[in-house]
């Protein structure tokens, strides 16, 4: 089996139709249905937040095969992510992606169980032990984008379950829970 | 009951009648009667609306399958016509439909009634459309001048040549001091001939075009207007039960065509006579190229084709589509087929879709064609067809979910379609024995 770091590739990213577009629409579906459950499988484990439709994405390229994604195919299975809520465009151009592997409910119910598994229900804690401290190693809070950990904030900030309270730096922030 | 003495008309399969040597048709006349008024009758039959084609040679007449399927085709060779009586105008003729009259002399060695019948007198009634005036005159001019007697002739006299040419003779003039065509400058010396000929009835022929040129653009903005007339005339008219104004419609119509324009009524008059005639002429002339070419050609080969045959008289692009649109109302094995690209082609009406995407199927899950894929050319060696041709099918096939595509800097080539063979719900999951496992069998791993 192939692999792209110590990520394990399918059969079927040898499959040099896997890299054109297809024009037949069942095919098609087929296709980009494939494609949705690689990038997220793969970003999910390499913990890739962010595709750039301009930029190297290792799993548009297969070297063996020696086939590329195209920009207008790239562009189409980023667009199916988006209107199926697990992509959101950062930009108006469409050229930056933010990949939802979690939905941001998904992750707001992770934030909720961080503080419970660490008794921290009326607890404070800052954005950087959030994402980097301890008690986030081996969880997948661990390096969070911090577009994503914000989105997830305000929604339970929102729903009174935390306030999040500004420090004298961007890295003292920091929130209360009042779970 | 009349029985049938004439000659039968050996017919192709789509209808067309088979010509003698040198024989050529002249006229065409639909909705014909040949019948005998005389009595006693016992030999000439009662045809009854067919098609009347005067030939050089013959007087044809093809049954209309719809009216008609009992009789078969019958002729009427010209040689066995003794008299052709002129037209008498009366006042009964001014109503119904035109008549001409002809006697015709039994003749059995030409298939023409039995030994001791009488002569009979033969009217001719048209009535469909047509012109009779011309077909009349016609049909005097080429019963004038004889030309089943100069094959004849031809005949015996090629007998006569083999009969000399036995006997001693050298030189190149032969007993009856014409030049013998004999060795290269025989040959040269005929091709001469034929040259000098062809370019003295040119410019005969160029004579009267040059006047018709000076006024070309006259006749040109003439026959648009009748062609204008002819189209206000057909959208003004719901419901045209109004016979004679049909009628000189559709002579308008022939005259149109004569020159060349384009009939706008087409739909309206079920093509004109001319169309229906190509129309069969082509199904027969389809056959060779078409099982040579694998069963399916390209429509513009045929059409390439077709006009070098003809060598003359070339057909345009738009009397070949209106011909191809025909075959759909005669029985024919053909018929013109438009691909989703926009290329059509001409297929038999056997040929399966079903049997190409069987081979096509074969042919991609071979071992080379799992690790690489097919392009257009492979499939034309493995289907017997042209290039273009595999490729539509490719096409078809892709279309159906068989295959996939590959577009690469390396060309256009088409794989099994293998997403319609993966999980939907584990796209790890590889089946036992399926198309997904010989697959991932063909293409080694590497790295």
């Amino acid at each position: 089996m192939q692999k792209l770091g110590e990520f394990k590739l399918p059969h079927f990213f040898n499959y040099p139709p896997y890299f054109t577009l297809q024009p037949v629409r069942d095919t098609r579906e087929k296709q980009i249905q494939l494609w949705k459950e690689l990038i997220l499988d793969y970003c999910k484990t390499q913990k890739v937040f962010v595709i750039g439709l301009e930029e190297e994405f290792p799993l548009f390229t297969n070297t063996v095969i020696e086939r590329s994604l195209t920009f207008e195919a790239r562009e189409a299975f980023l667009l199916a992510l988006v209107s199926e809520g697990r992509a959101e465009w950062m930009d108006k151009g469409h050229r930056k992606c933010l990949i939802l592997w979690h939905r941001i409910q998904e992750w707001a119910d992770i934030l909720l169980q961080f503080a419970k598994d660490n008794g921290l229900e009326d607890g404070v804690v800052t954005i950087e032990e959030i994402r980097f401290g301890t008690e986030s190693q081996g969880t997948e809070l661990q390096g969070i984008d911090r577009t994503i950990l914000n989105r997830a904030l305000k929604l339970l900030e929102q729903k009174g379950k935390l306030v999040v309270f500004k420090g004298t730096s961007t890295d003292d922030e920091g929130i209360k829970f009042s779970v | 009951m009349t029985g049938n003495s004439l000659p039968p008309v050996k017919l192709t399969d789509s209808g067309r009648p088979v010509l003698l040597p040198n024989e050529i048709e002249c006229f065409f006349l639909s909705g014909v009667d040949l019948l005998c008024e005389d009595e006693p009758n016992t030999w000439f039959p009662h045809l009854k609306s067919g098609l009347l084609i005067l030939t050089t040679h013959r007087l044809l007449w093809i049954p209309d399958a719809a009216v008609d399927a009992s009789t078969s085709a019958s002729s009427v060779p010209l040689a066995s016509i003794s008299h052709i009586f002129p037209h008498k105008k009366s006042l009964k003729s001014v109503f119904a439909s035109p008549r001409v009259r002809f006697q015709v002399s039994p003749s059995p060695e030409r298939g023409v009634a039995t030994a001791g019948s009488r002569s009979v007198v033969v009217t001719v009634v048209v009535r469909g459309k047509g012109d009779c005036d011309a077909f009349v005159a016609k049909f005097w001019e080429n019963w004038r001048a004889r030309a089943w007697e100069e094959s004849e002739k031809a005949m015996s006299s090629s007998s006569n040549v083999a009969a000399v040419a036995g006997s001693s003779s050298s030189g190149i003039y032969s007993s009856d001091g014409t030049v013998r065509m004999v060795g290269v400058s025989g040959i040269l010396r005929k091709e001469q001939e034929m040259w000098e000929s062809t370019d003295k009835s040119l410019q005969d022929a160029f004579q009267d075009l040059n006047a018709l040129m000076s006024k070309a653009k006259e006749m040109v903005m003439l026959a648009e207007k009748m062609r204008q007339k002819l189209l206000s005339g057909s959208n003004s008219q719901t419901n045209t039960t109004n016979d004679e104004e049909m009628g000189s419609k559709e002579e308008m119509q022939e005259l149109l065509l004569s020159v060349g324009i384009i009939s706008p009524v087409t739909k309206e008059s079920a093509g004109a006579l001319y169309h229906q005639q190509l129309s069969r002429q082509l199904a027969d002339f389809v056959k060779v190229p078409l099982d040579r070419a694998g069963g399916i050609i390209n429509l513009i080969d045929i059409y390439c084709l077709f006009n070098r045959a003809r060598g003359t008289e070339l057909i345009s692009p738009d009397d070949l589509l209106q011909a191809c649109s025909l075959w759909e109302k005669f029985d024919v094995p053909i018929v013109l087929r438009k691909f989703d690209s926009g290329v059509m082609v001409i297929q038999n009406k056997s040929h399966s879709d079903e049997e190409v995407f069987t081979k096509i199927k074969v042919l991609v899950m071979k071992p080379d064609a799992l690790r690489s894929g097919i392009s257009p050319s492979d499939a034309a060696m493995t289907l017997g067809v042209a290039p273009a041709m595999a490729k539509e099918h490719l096409l078809s096939a892709e279309s159906k979910g068989i295959l996939c595509r590959d577009v690469s800097p390396d060309g256009f080539r088409f794989y099994i379609n293998l997403f319609s063979e993966i999980d939907r719900d584990d796209m790890h999951l590889v089946k036992d024995h399926g198309i997904y496992a010989s697959w991932i069998r063909a293409t080694p791993a590497h790295g």
